[in-house]
């Protein structure tokens, strides 16, 4: 039997959001357990959906269509590939986590978790979708919880950067809908219907110009959102102000919607563009790389300085994708993965302290180690992963992206390890100033970690270690697909216009059948 | 001998209901000064919901022209007639709960509302520019009166202002329609158009004489260079009024100006084009631009509203089946989140008090959850972000845009756009992320609240399932003359 696992999966969160919504006299503990209730069981459907996946495919699976507006050439179009698989699974998989975490937000509890399960829902969405206009829907969408959450529940100048980082995305998704509406009426010219469906759209022929002009619309809303220097200053201001969780879905998960957006829509629908364009990406990813390094090294706020280094992370994620091969983009997704493991859980544990201190400057810490060594030790670990010490998540990744590059541009890859060098740097340097040193004497009495926070920290410690040690089960059902796509990637010749691939009109075709 | 015109009534009857409504309720209003007002309202609704009956009625009959090609019957038509009755009827319970709170009965209220709705109705179905100009001016007329109404400082300054702006849009028009004839000997629509089609020489005429229409739809619908009136009465109008018109004469006047532009100027659409994608580009970016200074939640409305007439305007670039029906449905979303919003907005303003500074919507989220949650989700409509039914609203007229060839007029709209997502959301983060100040003069009643949860649920459910409506949409725009 058929089940609809992706659509399933995108709705399971939205379980929870009626009961928070009709019930308003909700006590604030059974709005949390609602809304942990509901993104537990996004995360059981979305783990049925991991056990179908059929790990050899690399075309779209569990693909279900109808049509939606027919008139408009809208479908809901949902279907997973290796790309999608593992970031719908670490999206489902930290939602429970992030709401666990935030079990003391105390004020509007039952609005909180309306939010964030609404969030759930419109990331998972964005990442499943594959009708332009459907994924557009979602991925704007999601900005307006965001949004909400950072400017309510968010520190001091939480109202300003909420409306950064609704700004800033905004702008860049302008020109992305362009983009799309300009593709969707050339769609009617070529095909006779006008369409928002990706399979259909990869056949339409675009001259070198008109691609590259759609190349760059599409770029610079992904672009805004990864964010790829110099997009990223919205970055650590909502970072900042964001409330733990805020802080934990943004960078573990919503920064992905933007180099997933890059591989899924600019990879396949411009390919010529893409090989064009590359180089001056990598050059702006590399310049990323490096230059949050750098700036991290100097913050003197400790969220701050996690969010540079996302921007830094997050260099090396579009360095792998724009290097076609097949292990760099295996390494780019698997970096999508890591990096919302580690930088989440460094949000999640700092937002611990936090709770504790209430202070993020470096200068007001140290020394804490000797009074919570549980709490030293788990932002210890996600510090070390963070860094891509072997054995955990982020040195797969890292190696994998690195080790693409290398193949096709040493120097690049020379400069972009340099920058890894540099995470090590300001990462230790963080926590020799912060949790080592002599302890200050307001801080003497602090608790150490809770059951329920060792609960929440224990999950994203052995998904660490399992990817670490362990990563063939998840690059094995990655693999096929990046390889397809890298294999396409690499006949595309710049200046020539693109024949649609063989595979690919197989891929849609099956894809049409049923 | 002489021939007695076939008289059909049947085409006409939706408006004939309404005028005829309107006279009755005028009447009783007289007669009956100081009564309750509850009696008009039901009647007011009765008629309207007459009005939508016989206007179905007309939804099946071949499209053709009635009264010797004066007006039109065609599904764009009832299309228009039916929103215009949904719009009104919203317009005549929000007047009803907003002079319930005043002592002084102002019963002629509901017949100025229903010769307003005669005159747009009028207006969606005129086939001649003669009945275009009538139409104009008999719901300019109408709304005029309806602005000053509370007779108070503000709403009499506004109406004057609105009064002398709209009598030079009327000159506009006429000034039109004369050139026009002069240039086709004719005012009737399907005839201007057989007769420029047939002409190879110089049109000049007939563009400026189209351009002169453009003006005097462009002063109604308040697009920039002639908005000026537009903050001052939407501001100064009742809160309930100021719903009513915002909506309803976008509708009316832009449906007429489907007809003038679609086809009595069809012919000259290549000259147009480019006027008409300027106007919507300025219109766009002036109005969102301009939203952004204001402090007073009725008179960022009504910049937005400009905006809005922008992103609507931005659909005639395409003639056709495709620009119209997306017009059609940015015009119902429109509809749906405007009435909603100042709706709310009266609620919270304490009614006849009209305070709409936003001061009055520090902290609303905490004290009003309700008409807060509400004017969230208009809000969001308005500003075009999902799950509400604005972003499709403005993918299709912009989509219609693109096809014409403007994409850059459909770049110019999605960056107005998160100009405007700046202003509109910031009345949320007011509510949402602000202390409360002052006294909270809201409105307590919970059945005005149920009202209005009508279209904020049909701005969500339409954002979900847009297809209900969009093929009925589409038929619409077909006008097959």
């Amino acid at each position: 039997m058929d089940v609809p696992w992706l659509t399933l999966v995108i709705v399971a969160p939205l379980v929870g959001v009626p009961v928070l919504f009709a019930w308003r006299a909700i006590p604030d503990g059974a709005a949390r357990w609602v809304a942990l209730g509901a993104s537990l069981l996004a995360f059981a459907v979305s783990v049925g959906m991991l056990m179908n996946f059929d790990t050899g495919e690399p075309g779209f699976q569990m693909i279900s269509k109808h049509p939606w507006v027919e008139s408009l050439g809208l479908s809901w179009f949902v279907g997973v590939d290796g790309f999608s698989l593992w970031l719908v699974i670490v999206t489902t998989f930290l939602f429970p986590i992030a709401i666990a975490a935030s079990w003391r937000v105390d004020h509007q509890v039952r609005r909180y978790m309306a939010m964030a399960l609404f969030l759930e829902t419109v990331i998972v969405g964005a990442f499943l979708s594959l009708d332009l206009l459907v994924f557009f829907l979602f991925f704007e969408a999601l900005l307006f919880p965001m949004y909400y959450i950072i400017g309510v529940w968010g520190s001091k100048r939480r109202v300003y950067a909420a409306t950064k980082f609704l700004l800033y995305t905004m702008f860049g998704s302008a020109f992305l809908l362009v983009g799309i509406l300009v593709l969707y009426v050339e769609s009617g010219n070529q095909l006779g219907r006008s369409t928002f469906d990706l399979t259909a759209l990869e056949h339409v022929q675009l001259s070198t110009g008109v691609g590259r002009w759609l190349f760059l619309a599409f770029f610079i809303g992904f672009a805004v959102k990864v964010p790829v220097w110099p997009l990223h200053t919205w970055l650590p201001d909502a970072h900042t102000e964001a409330p733990t969780k805020g802080s934990v879905v943004l960078a573990a998960i919503l920064l992905k919607t933007g180099p997933y957006g890059m591989l899924r829509f600019n990879l396949d629908l411009f390919p010529e563009a893409s090989r064009y364009f590359a180089f001056s990406i990598e050059i702006l990813a590399v310049v990323g790389i490096i230059y949050g390094a750098i700036v991290a090294m100097m913050q003197t706020d400790i969220k701050r300085l996690i969010a540079y280094s996302s921007v830094s992370h997050m260099g090396l994620i579009v360095l792998g994708i724009f290097a076609f091969t097949a292990e760099s983009m295996d390494g780019a997704v698997l970096q999508m993965v890591n990096h919302g493991l580690s930088t989440g859980m460094l949000f999640l544990v700092f937002g611990m302290l936090y709770e504790r201190t209430h202070t993020r400057e470096i200068v007001d810490l140290g020394g804490i180690v000797q009074v919570t060594p549980w709490l030293a030790g788990a932002y210890m670990v996600a510090l070390l992963s963070s860094i891509g010490l072997p054995g955990l998540n982020n040195f797969v990744g890292e190696f994998l992206v690195l080790l693409g590059t290398f193949s096709v541009d040493r120097a690049l890859a020379a400069i972009a390890i340099v920058g890894v060098i540099l995470s090590a740097i300001y990462m230790l340097w963080s926590y020799q100033r912060t949790f080592q040193g002599s302890l200050k004497e307001r801080w003497g009495s602090l608790p150490d970690l809770s059951w329920r926070e060792g609960a929440i920290v224990v999950p994203i410690v052995a998904a660490m270690l399992w990817i670490g040690l362990h990563p063939s089960p998840v690059l094995e059902r990655l693999r096929p697909t990046s390889e397809q796509v890298s294999e396409r990637m690499r006949t595309v010749e710049v200046g020539q216009p693109v024949q649609p691939s063989v595979e690919a009109a197989d891929a849609s075709g099956g894809g049409a059948a049923p | 001998m002489i021939e007695t015109p076939r008289i059909e009534l049947i085409p006409i009857l939706p408006v004939l209901i309404l005028f005829g409504g309107g006279v009755v309720a005028l009447l009783g209003a007289a007669f009956a000064r100081r009564t309750a007002q509850t009696p008009f309202l039901f009647f007011t609704v009765a008629v309207l919901a007459g009005t939508a009956a016989a206007s179905l009625f007309l939804w099946d009959r071949p499209a053709a022209t009635a009264m010797q090609g004066m007006v039109s019957v065609d599904r764009l038509a009832v299309i228009a007639t039916l929103a215009l009755c949904g719009i009104g009827a919203y317009g005549a319970y929000l007047g009803f709960h907003y002079f319930e709170a005043d002592a002084a009965r102002r019963n002629e209220f509901y017949a100025l509302l229903l010769f307003a709705l005669g005159g747009m109705a009028l207006l969606a179905q005129a086939a001649d520019l003669i009945v275009v100009f009538l139409a104009v001016e008999v719901l300019s007329l109408a709304l005029y009166v309806l602005t000053a109404l509370t007779f108070r400082r503000g709403p009499t300054e506004a109406s004057v202002k609105y009064f002398l702006l709209g009598a030079f849009a009327s000159a506009f028009l006429l000034y039109g329609v004369a050139m026009s004839y002069g240039a086709a000997a004719t005012t009737s629509i399907q005839g201007l158009a057989r007769a420029l089609a047939g002409t190879t020489g110089s049109q000049a005429l007939a563009v400026v004489g189209a351009m002169l229409l453009l003006v005097g739809f462009g002063f109604k619908v308040s697009l920039v260079p002639f908005h000026m009136w537009t903050p001052d009465v939407y501001q100064g109008a009742p809160s309930p009024v100021t719903a009513f018109m915002s909506a309803a004469t976008k509708v009316a006047v832009f449906v007429g100006l489907v007809r003038v532009l679609d086809v009595a100027f069809v012919a000259l659409q290549w000259d147009l084009r480019p006027a008409v994608a300027a106007l919507s580009a300025v219109s766009m970016v002036v109005g969102s631009v301009l939203a952004i200074a204001q402090t007073d939640v009725k008179r960022m409305l009504a910049y937005s509203s400009v905006a809005h007439a922008g992103f609507i305007l931005s659909a005639f670039v395409l003639p056709g089946r495709e620009g119209i029906s997306a017009a059609l449905f940015y015009l119902i979303i429109y509809s749906l989140s405007v009435i909603g919003a100042f709706g709310v907005v009266m609620l919270i303003s304490g009614g006849i008090a009209e305070q709409t500074g936003f001061e009055r919507f520090y902290g609303l989220g905490r004290r009003q959850p309700v008409l807060a949650a509400l004017l969230t989700l208009f809000l969001l409509s308005l500003a075009g972000i999902p799950p509400t039914a604005g972003l499709i609203a403005k993918a299709l007229v912009l989509g219609a845009a693109t096809r014409a060839g403007y994409w850059p007029l459909a770049l110019i709209g999605v960056l107005a756009a998160v100009v405007g997502a700046f202003f509109y959301l910031r009345v949320v983060a007011i509510m949402a992320m602000r202390e409360p100040e002052g006294d909270d003069v809201a409105d307590p009643a919970p059945l005005p609240r149920l009202v209005l949860a009508v279209p904020a649920v049909a701005v969500v459910a339409l954002g979900i399932v847009p297809g209900v409506i969009v093929p009925f949409l589409q038929e619409a725009g077909v006008l097959t003359w």
